[in-house]
């Protein structure tokens, strides 16, 4: 009888535990009891494969959702989705909103004083191609203050949410910018104990995928969990 | 070696405006099977409602397979989303779906698993998402799942609905961050 391969577990310190105090929200919010291991089953090996038309060709391009364009900095961001074993992840949804060049999200919860932008949602979303990569074109997100402790402010970031092959796989992050200074006080940056893990949240500045006259580019490479090579050990 | 997989980051308080495209209250409308509604509440540690939570749900259809290359054979199957729904939480931190009841899973082994959803819970505040999973009552297969058996016998309950109606497809279950009733959360 084969027995079902599992995806691996993260490496120690590279991924956020559930509670941390200095992000005030985990408090009340991280479940206190430790998580339960249970037997691979099929329920966490399969999951959703979305087909390509649920996705307009136009959604990896925010800056033409609306009559005008956006106000702010134009760029481009793009990279490969890879595995632990640097298998690219083909034709996998990718999901991604942000604040517009202000620093302000267009969301009712969002009571920043910083101006909307009537051409900008901050919405988008594309597939994975054949070799794993993939590409945006948006505007560069404000900072913008939050209310986690006095005077914080949340570094700028592109949020991404990408699915993978299996429900294991599922991964919700967020993309930095080099050398932005609010990185160092930031307390969800820092929610990964492992410094060489977070430094894989920081994009980087990407001379090839920048257009010229027209986008900066950046680049944001990530990399799903790996499949086991040998059965879990229940 | 591309080294180890990108660290996750919360959600935060704005994700609507990247998923709302996906919500859905009836994510089984085209297939066949027994239909329940679920309903329920997601509570933090204060036992206060969570407005701004969202569940995504991944389920086996009527017949135990799930729709993915390495279970079922997905060529004859027409509606795109079999299988998994997208469902926010309100202001009263509620939430509710209409699905069908998944068949029983079997194992390479050729045990089956009890009815399941399969869920992930995410929400500002949690900086990775909480994987849990609904069962249904009454269901003989409760007693010999696979996974269950390694849920202390006194949080078990957490994990299985309750029927609110005498229509017996009405069920209600709640996410409970934390407290004495905590739900029980799986290291997937």
């Amino acid at each position: 009888m084969k027995p079902l391969l599992g995806y691996r577990k993260p490496a120690p310190g590279t991924q956020p535990n559930h509670l941390y105090p200095p992000y005030v929200s985990s408090i009340r919010r991280a479940p206190r009891q430790p998580l339960i291991t249970i037997p691979v089953t099929f329920s966490e090996i399969t999951g959703p494969a979305f087909p390509k038309e649920i996705v307009s060709p136009k959604a990896f391009d925010l800056t033409r959702q609306h009559k005008g364009e956006p106000l702010g900095e134009r760029i481009a961001v793009s990279g490969r989705v890879v595995d632990e074993d640097g298998r690219p992840i083909r034709h996998t949804l990718i999901e991604i909103w942000q604040a517009n060049a202000a620093g302000r999200y267009l969301h009712k919860n969002d009571r920043h004083d910083a101006p909307l932008d009537p051409n900008f949602t901050g919405e988008g979303r594309t597939f994975t191609d054949e070799d794993g990569r993939y590409r945006f074109v948006t505007v560069r997100p404000g900072a913008y203050p939050w209310k986690n402790h006095f005077n914080a402010w949340r570094p700028q970031h592109i949020h991404f949410s990408l699915f993978g092959p299996a429900f294991a796989t599922r991964l919700v992050t967020q993309m930095y910018f080099p050398g932005d200074p609010l990185l160092e006080f930031d307390p969800i940056f820092h929610s990964v104990p492992d410094e060489a893990a977070r430094r894989r949240l920081i994009s980087s500045f990407d001379w090839l995928s920048t257009e010229p006259d027209l986008s900066l580019g950046f680049r944001f490479d990530i990399v799903l969990r790996g499949r086991n090579a040998t059965p879990m050990e229940r | 070696m591309p080294g180890n997989s990108t660290p996750s980051q919360t959600v935060g308080p704005f994700f609507s405006i990247g998923f709302d495209w996906m919500n859905r209250a009836d994510f089984a409308e085209e297939s066949a099977g027994e239909r329940v509604a679920i309903q329920g509440r997601v509570l933090d540690g204060s036992g206060q409602p969570v407005p701004d939570a969202i569940l995504e749900i991944w389920q086996a259809d009527a017949n135990g397979r799930y729709y993915h290359p390495e279970h079922a054979d997905t060529r004859n199957n027409v509606t795109p989303f079999v299988g998994f729904g997208r469902v926010p939480t309100d202001g009263q931190g509620q939430f509710s779906f209409t699905t069908i009841k998944p068949g029983p899973v079997y194992g390479p082994d050729g045990k089956p698993q009890a009815p399941h959803l399969q869920i992930s819970v995410f929400m500002r505040g949690l900086l990775r998402q909480l994987v849990t999973r609904m069962y249904f009552p009454d269901e003989p297969l409760n007693g010999s799942d696979p996974g269950l058996q390694f849920v202390p016998e006194s949080r078990r309950e957490t994990l299985i609905a309750r029927r609110t109606g005498p229509e017996g497809n009405n069920l209600e279950w709640n996410v409970l961050l934390q407290g004495a009733d905590e739900t029980v959360f799986f290291d997937c």
